[in-house]
């Protein structure tokens, strides 16, 4: 017996929800720092904010072993300049990933004149994720080559036994990605959450945050959740907040089913941070930046399914007749590029069709030297995101890489529908605190606008933890307005009080498909303000007929929520932008010039009293990066030490 | 064949099975219950049973049910048909394909 209609089956009947159900309880939690999220991002801030001595409470909506992007795996500690084999200069290195967001491969010397990277969550990444790795150690995760599986691969350092990785270091060039041993760092980073005594909830759900009197723009003071297993509602009193959460992944995604549900993130990631954030009066940049969707298994292969995706480095494509494409091998000559520029990329295309390449490619595993097939086979793909699983597939099905090439799935798997985005870049405006515009807020990972990767989420957590401890010791308690939380129960608990209308996947459906005709790659403001006048309808007519069952399906009703106030806030944002921009992937119609200097700008959103206001905030807001960075941390202690 | 009595059911969501569970080895100790983010499962009424598959179609194929599951082979993962790997012997030239079936 393995599934629910195997039970049914069987037994005659339905099994039992297996947790006791109390959907008005309630429970009220006092502490200190509040950590929206547990993933990577969320548990380094409730570590960094314990070790300050304040109480810490960490909520998150699965388990905090395995929740996250980074709970299963990762193979890259990315952006590691003051890594001691590191060739540049860690706040140099800082400006140039700044002005190149999301680069992993070989990173362009110039400055362009428009940029929307993070220069503040950059900067701190680069002074501090190598105090975090080795942290990550103190606390056993495994950052180095202990048992030396890997003598003898390049890159490898015998004195430190650190694996750098050609990811943006061509040649040897910078030696800032560090390879590391990513599936020991989840439940290392629970364990230490729980030896310092951070309270965790898991299987909750935050809903809103709380604050003073219940006035929109006020200091956030606590938030709400649910038990999302049990129903039973939470009220967290807090002085300071880290919103830890994750993005949303699912905002133009019409189903989860058939298999689609996979890019990098679990149908978890549904940007219940931004949307509450912004409820609660948060003013926030890049929220009309989009991007393509990335679709992992059942659509598509991609991601890790087939050679050459990410983390396949140094391995060769070649075509069906054994012969190497002219692809770059994410290696140490390329510095880990995985596409071709586009000119040679058409060229193979072409050569397709008259017959110079044939379909379909292989990964040439058997042609790499031993050691390095090893290093990309058994660490990168065993350590990655959710590869081990793939790889131990692979093997079990007999797939041996010293004798086996791998089969590609390029160009013969087709594109992912140019409809079909992710809201991928958009958050609060923070300070060189990490701080929100609303007292007692602060931000971290991916809730950051232009956020990195796991090393990324990992330095700008233990930042902002640190930060949120430190303003917490400065406040005094603040009460929590009641009749918000009466509200927010309402809201809540209202599809658990109905017992049929829409359920949570056909809504979730609705939402997507009006993303898909008005906020796609075809941009106008007539479309943006017919998408907004649907989800009004929606909001309108068929939010007040949701219904769920239980209280997982509550969960993903709520979460369904945030996604058409997110969907909304995409909107509002992207009306306010009128002009198209290259690095924004935004380009409009009706405004078609690209890039004007006039909108070289951070266009901004946020509530006041319910009402959209619009702002700018210009390009580079930060300021001075190092002496900024070096003004706000003069009492940055380093690498911890165990008292 | 007449069969004596058939429940009537909804069609499954596709995947429905993308893990099976060797109760010969499985515990039953539901460690792969806490480690799913997603809760695609849930404890079996009967106490030492493996767990119930009850939203696969939430599963986002991390693969940590099976990796952080303390009886090796007590869980195996059922990649759906549509998503099985292929590959080639570089000498011989013979395409492979994933087609191991549990059930």
């Amino acid at each position: 017996m393995t599934n629910w209609h195997d039970f049914v089956g069987r037994k005659g009947t339905t099994p039992s929800w297996p947790y006791p159900v109390d959907y008005d309880k309630e429970n009220e939690i006092e502490t200190d720092v509040l950590i929206i999220g547990g993933g990577i991002a969320g548990c380094w801030a409730a570590i960094s904010a314990a070790r300050k001595g304040v109480r810490v409470a960490l909520v998150e909506k699965g388990d905090t072993v395995r929740s996250g992007a980074g709970g299963p795996g990762c193979d890259h500690w990315g952006q590691c300049p003051a890594n001691p084999h590191s060739k540049v200069d860690p706040d140099e290195w800082a400006k140039i990933i700044a002005e190149h967001p999301g680069t992993m491969a070989e990173i362009p010397k110039d400055t362009p004149e428009v940029s929307y990277g993070n220069g503040i969550g950059s900067q701190i990444q680069c002074r501090e994720s190598y105090d975090t790795l080795l942290e990550m150690e103190q606390m056993g995760g495994q950052i180095r080559d202990i048992n030396d599986e890997y003598l003898g691969a390049e890159g490898r350092y015998d004195d430190t036994k650190f694996m750098i990785s050609p990811r943006t270091s061509p040649d040897h060039a910078n030696e800032i990605v560090i390879r590391i041993w990513g599936t020991t760092f989840k439940p290392a980073l629970k364990k230490e959450c729980q030896r310092l005594g951070v309270q965790i909830f898991d299987r909750v759900m935050v809903t809103s945050l709380l604050t003073e009197d219940g006035r929109q723009g006020a200091r956030v003071v606590g938030a709400t959740g649910f038990n999302n297993r049990t129903g039973e509602f939470i009220i967290f009193k807090s002085k300071a907040a880290v919103l830890a959460a994750a993005g949303d992944f699912y905002m133009w995604m019409l189903n989860t089913e058939h298999a689609g549900c996979r890019q990098f993130r679990s149908r978890n990631a549904t940007g219940d941070g931004l949307a509450m954030a912004w409820k609660a009066g948060a003013e926030l940049v890049l929220m009309e930046k989009t991007t393509p969707l990335l679709l992992g298994t059942g659509y598509r292969h991609n991601w890790y399914g087939g050679a050459g995706d990410a983390s396949y480095e140094n391995l060769q494509l070649v075509d069906a007749n054994g012969r190497k494409l002219p692809w770059p091998t994410q290696g140490w000559a390329d510095g880990g590029a995985m596409f071709p520029p586009p000119d040679v990329l058409e060229s193979i295309r072409r050569g397709i069709f008259n017959g110079k390449w044939a379909l379909p490619f292989y990964g040439d595993f058997p042609g790499m030297p031993d050691i390095e097939r090893r290093v990309t086979w058994d660490l990168m793909l065993g350590q990655e995101s959710t590869t081990k699983i793939i790889t131990s597939t692979y093997e079990r099905a007999g797939f041996d890489p010293g004798r086996h090439l791998l089969q590609n799935y390029t160009f013969i798997e087709g594109e992912t529908h140019s409809q079909w985005r992710t809201a991928r870049g958009g958050g609060p405006v923070v300070d060189w605190n990490l701080k929100t515009t609303l007292d007692g807020l602060y931000a971290a990972g991916e809730q950051l606008f232009s956020f990195g990767d796991h090393s990324f989420a990992a330095a700008t957590g233990r930042y902002a933890g640190r930060k949120a401890a430190c303003y917490s010791t400065r406040v005094g308690e603040s009460g929590i307005c009641r009749e918000q939380v009466d509200q927010e129960k309402k809201r809540i608990y209202a599809p658990v009080k109905r017992t049929g209308g829409i359920e949570w996947k056909e809504l979730n459906a609705g939402i997507a498909r009006t993303m898909q005709y008005f906020c796609s790659e075809y941009k106008t403001e007539l479309l943006f303000n017919m998408g907004l006048d649907t989800l009004k309808e929606i909001e309108e007519v068929f939010v007040p007929r949701l219904y769920a069952l239980d209280p997982h399906k509550l969960m993903r009703s709520i979460e369904d929520l945030s996604m058409l106030t997110h969907a909304q806030m995409v909107l509002h944002a992207s009306l306010a932008r009128r002009a198209s921009s290259r690095p924004l992937n935004f380009y409009r119609i009706d405004y078609p010039e690209i890039d004007p200097p006039e909108w070289s700008k951070f266009v901004t959103i946020k509530l006041e009293n319910g009402q959209i206001k619009t702002g700018d905030l210009p390009l580079r807001y930060w300021g001075d990066m190092k002496a900024n960075y070096e003004a706000h941390n003069r009492d940055y202690a380093g690498v911890y030490k165990a008292k | 064949m007449t069969q004596k009595k058939l429940n009537a059911l909804p069609n499954l969501t596709t995947p429905n099975r993308q893990a099976v569970f060797n109760p010969e080895i499985c515990i039953g100790c539901n460690r792969c219950v806490e480690v799913c983010q997603v809760d695609v499962y849930i404890p079996n009424p009967v106490k030492g049973d493996p767990p119930i598959i009850l939203h696969p179609d939430e599963c986002w194929y991390c693969g940590c049910c099976v990796l952080d599951c303390p009886c090796p082979g007590a869980i195996n993962f059922n990649w759906p048909l549509q998503q099985r790997g292929s590959w080639k012997d570089k000498v011989t030239g013979r395409v492979h394909r994933d087609n191991i079936a549990f059930l």
